[in-house]
This record gives C-alpha cells, structure tokens and sequence, in this order.
C-alpha cells in the first residue's frame, strides 16, 4: 500500500479550493464551499477555503458568505497567475500544514491540472469528475458518486486510509448558494516562500472572459449533429429566450462550436430552466449534461431517438422544420418584445 | 545532440456504443464488445507524428493493459511510430489514477531518456484526465494539460502551447522533458500507411513487459497500490420525464409547444 504523506488520525476538516482567475472566483468554487458546509454541519466538522493568488484576500469574504468557517490566504506576485509548479509547491506546504481530511476541487482545466500533480505528490486518492458527493454515516469518509461510462452506471469511490481524501467536481454539479453576507469567517494570511526559480513555466498570453458559462443558463438550446454546423436558427431562439448555445460532442469534434459550450459527461453539467435540443440523438454522455434541467424539448428526425425517452415534450421532425415557426411562435407569445 | 524523442501514451478502450450493462447486477459486459485506440489518443498519435516529422528523431508508443492491446499497437506502428511497449501484467489490474500513473511512469523510465510524453486528455471509459499530471510527478517532468498547438521551441530545449482555461485560453512554454495531454480534437489524425501495416503486423517492434521487467514495487501496483476503492455501483437514476409526443404538421406542433412552454418563455 502506497502511504500517504499524513494519516487519518492527523487529519481534520473539509478544505476547498479557491480558485480564482484575475482576481474573479470561478463558481464551482462557491458551489462546492456551499456543498462542504452542507456536509461539515452534519459532523461538526470546519469548512476551509483555500485561497492563491497575488492580492486576492478580498475574495475570501466571498467564500466565507457561502459557507467557509476560514480561509487561508497564500498570497505572492509569482502566484498572480496559475502555474503548475508555483501553486502545487504552495498548495502542498498549505496542505502538508493544514493536513485537512477531505480536499475538494473544481473539475475546471486549472482544477484538475493541479489535483492530478499534488494528489501524486501526496500520495494519496483521488475521485475525478465527481458528480455527487456524502459522507458515509459510520466512519464520515468521503463517497464521491462519478459516472461511468455506456449506460448510465454510477460507481461511489472512496479512499479508506489514504489523505486528504481528494476529489475533484464538475462544475454546475452543485449550485451556488446564496450568500449571507452578514456570515463571519476566520482569515488568515499564511507566509509564502516561492522564488523564481521554483516557476519553470512562462505564460506568454493569457485570455478569459471571452467565454461563455452555459451551467449558469436559464434556458439552453443546443444542437448535435443534425444541426449540420448550421447555428443561424440556433442561435436565434436562444437569443429570443435569452439563453445560450450548447452543443453535444460532434459539433466541438466537428469543429463547429467551441468547446465551452459542450453539455455532458466530458463537457458540461447544466441545471437550466429550460432545454430545447435539436438534432441530437441523446447518448447517455450528452444526457448526463442537461438532465438536471427542469423541462426538457427534444426535436429529432429519428423517431427511435434515445434523446425521447429523456424529453418532456418530444417533436419527431428535422429541427429545421421545425425551428423557422418556433422562432415565429415565441416572438409572438413573447408580446413582440422579441427578448433581446 | 541527441535525438528527439516523444513517448505517446495510449489506451484501448471498448467501443462506448456497443457496450452494454448487465441489469441484473449491473456489471458492464464487455463479451462481444468490439475495442478501438481511445479516441483522444488518436490525436496523441498524430501530434507525436507530426513533431517527429518537423523535427526528426523517433515516437515510441507505450500502454498499459492486457495482452489483446498487442494488435492495436501495431495499429500505432501502421500510423508511423518507431516501436512499442505493452506494460502487461494480471498484478497491474483494478489500478486507480496513482497506481497506473507510477506503472507507466516506470515503464517510461524503463525506455530510457525521453524529451516529451504526450497523453490523451482522457479516456473513453473513465474520463478521469489526472493520469498526465500523475506521470508528470513521478518523472518529475513540466506539465501542459489540454494542450492544442503544441510546439517544440528550436535550440531552446523548451516547448510551448495553447491550454484550455476555463472561459479562455493560454500559451505557456515550458521546459523539457514535459509530459502533456492533448486535447480532444486537437487534430485530424492519420490514417495507417497500408504498407507499413504489413511490416507491423510480421516484424513491428512490440516489447511487452510485466511488472518485473519494468521494477515496479509490487505494494504500489494494481489494487495494493491504489488508495481509492469502488464502494459500490448503481443505476442513474433519470428523472421521470412527460414523453408526450406532439402531433400534427410542424406548425402545429410547435403551437401545442408553445401552450405547455408558457412558463419558461
């Protein structure tokens, strides 16, 4: 057995990682503080936010509205942007000093990059892409719930003796929890030793923002294959519901949309009000994605499409038959104002 | 100077649309089940090339699984790569993330000198994308996760390329050795040269080697060695959904929508 750098008996607390980008914390950060105190409050057990980055401190009140009982910031100019090796040589001290039981993470490309190296240089456990989380009665211990593949099988991982008891969560798994601003938190400022010869990474360009959060949508419309790479009717019945574009696996493959709008077991989880899919035959990794949604419209040619067995509402018809009167219909139930 | 040389990790998964699960306890069945290279893998395969062929120097594939993975190697040697190593042994079975990154770290240790291992962003059967980050530890290399366009920086001994953020993009250039994961759809891939997929099939350079070979700790491997255990399986459960098939010409479809749709618009 491989041991871990601490044991159980050393361990406390559930521990979040803050992840922030230009100063601006990502959701699934705040979604799974909300998560961690829901699941600490049973135990009686703190909920720790951890926080890098170059002058970030005020974002920790943030964390602490959602749920965190602390939060400790590590702040340095080398940590102002994410590299793999200065914030895994910080976050390692931070755990190695905090020894927390439980370390949850955000499934995002700077989540996982990190949570795939420190979990080695701990050696311990870690339960990728989490889309539910308990903790067992008895012993506490964290069971991450993750999906495995072909049809719809759900396999409950976790680590007995190995810590922290590490996981990473997709985004839009959990929602964010409304934040009481009036909550008290602890902050606390931990020293940072990083020189630049610990950075071995130079980010030469750096863009975000630009993108598009389709877990944050109220209304989706998305399209597959049966789209063709053809968006226009897409595009402006989400723009009439004043939703966003999703898009099954083929059109990022195909390279027809960007792979921020993806929905499903490796793009997105979605919790909209409303989804309206067109065109898309609905395997088990597409419906993973959109099946928190609160209604759901399938339009698809193929009658035998498994996309209908997941549907409120189901049109057997080519999408673009019937999107150009859909289109017609919401402009008018919607008094003229036509949305945006 | 010695020559380029680029480790491509690849997987064999079973096809995801014809595997099918037992109802009965749940189980997967994978008897009948055809397999293929992992699709992102595919891509692993096709950037490797193509930096070999800008670059010169040579491609070893390397994988991890039963000895069935022999053919599809040479499937990888058809594409162009130099030779392959299977790391097969019963005792490497029911690995998580920690235990399968130390096995192919040591078998690529086992290779010898290497300037980049290039992974795929994840895998078909288990999506779990903290493999490359795991090997890049072990071996103590740089890491660029999701990385498209990648790049070796002539005379620099670096490499550069665009990531994947969330809502955005970056480029980072980092030193080698570095071990990165492509990311999905980075490329066309290939097809296999017909030609050298006769060579392949008779006399294709493919080692397997088992945990012996490739001196694992035996306490490290397989389910000894990882920390993480499947405590149980279950059905998703999918939320009852109406099923009401409109009917009529579109235009009426879409009106019986609109009736039931008030809510949302």
């Amino acid at each position: 057995m491989t041991k871990s750098l601490y044991g159980a008996k050393e361990a406390k607390a559930i521990w979040v990682y803050l992840e922030q980008d230009e100063g601006r914390l990502e959701s699934v950060s705040l979604e799974l503080i909300g998560k961690a105190h829901e699941l600490a409050e049973a135990q009686g057990i703190p909920v720790v936010g951890a926080l890098l980055g170059d002058q970030v401190s005020s974002l920790a009140q943030e964390a602490i509205a959602a749920g965190a009982d602390e939060v400790r910031v590590a702040e340095h100019p080398l940590l102002r942007q994410y590299t793999t090796d200065g914030y895994s040589k910080v976050f390692t001290e931070l755990i190695l000093k905090g020894k927390p039981d439980i370390l949850l993470l955000g499934a995002t490309p700077n989540g996982r990059d990190l949570a795939g190296r420190i979990a080695v240089r701990l050696r311990t456990g870690l339960t990728a892409d989490c889309t539910d989380l308990k903790l067992e009665d008895k012993t506490g211990l964290l069971i991450g719930e993750v999906t495995g593949f072909g049809g719809g099988i759900l396999a409950y991982i976790k680590c007995p003796d190995n810590r922290p008891q590490m996981a990473t969560v997709r985004p839009g798994v959990f929602a964010v929890p409304e934040p009481e601003t009036s909550r008290k938190g602890k902050v606390v400022s931990v020293p940072v030793e990083l020189a630049e010869e610990d950075i071995k990474v130079q980010v030469l360009e750096h863009a975000v923002g630009g993108g598009v959060d389709i877990t944050r949508a109220q209304v989706l419309v998305a399209a597959g294959r049966g789209c063709g790479g053809d968006f226009s009717l897409v595009n402006e019945l989400a723009g009439l519901l004043e939703g966003e574009v999703g898009v099954s696996r083929v059109p990022v493959d195909e390279g027809w949309a960007s792979r921020d709008r993806m929905i499903g077991q490796t793009g997105y989880v979605t919790r909209p009000k409303l989804a309206i899919v067109c065109g898309i035959s609905g395997a088990f990794q597409f419906t993973v994605g959109v099946e928190k949604a609160e209604a759901i419209v399938a339009v698809n040619i193929d009658p035998d499409a498994p996309i209908f067995e997941q549907a409120d509402y189901c049109i057997v018809d080519d999408m673009f038959n019937v999107l150009p009167p859909l289109i017609e219909a919401v402009k008018k139930a919607r008094g003229g104002n036509g949305g945006r | 100077m010695r020559q380029l040389h680029i480790i491509a990790c690849v997987k064999v998964v079973p096809k995801p649309e014809e595997v099918k699960v037992n109802p009965e306890n749940w189980t997967i069945e994978r008897d009948g089940v055809r397999s293929e290279i992992n699709p992102p893998d595919m891509n692993v395969l096709e950037m490797a090339l193509a930096l070999k062929e800008q670059h010169g120097g040579k491609v070893t594939v390397v994988a991890m699984g039963p000895p069935m993975f022999d053919s599809y190697l040479r499937l990888a040697l058809a594409m162009g790569a130099d030779e392959a190593y299977l790391l097969s042994d019963r005792s490497f079975a029911g690995a998580d993330t920690l235990a399968t990154s130390y096995a192919l770290a040591q078998g690529i240790r086992k290779i010898g000198e290497f300037d980049l291992i290039l992974c795929g962003e994840e895998s078909s059967d288990g999506a779990t994308a903290q493999v490359p980050p795991g090997i890049a530890e072990w071996l103590n290399t740089s890491q660029i996760t999701y990385a498209e366009d990648l790049k070796i920086v002539p005379d620099s001994g670096m490499v550069k390329a665009q990531r994947e953020l969330a809502g955005g993009y970056e480029v980072i250039q980092v030193p080698l050795p570095c071990t990165a994961s492509v990311k999905v759809g980075a490329n066309e891939p290939r097809f296999m040269d017909i030609e050298r997929k006769t060579w392949a099939n008779a006399e294709g350079p493919v080692t397997t080697w088992n945990a012996q070979d490739i001196e694992v700790d035996p306490e490290m491997i397989g389910i000894p060695g990882s920390p993480t255990i499947v405590d149980g399986v279950a059905q998703a459960e999918a939320t009852e959904r109406k099923r009401e098939f409109l009917k009529g010409t579109p235009e009426e479809q879409v009106k019986a929508l609109i009736e039931r749709l008030r809510p949302y618009l």
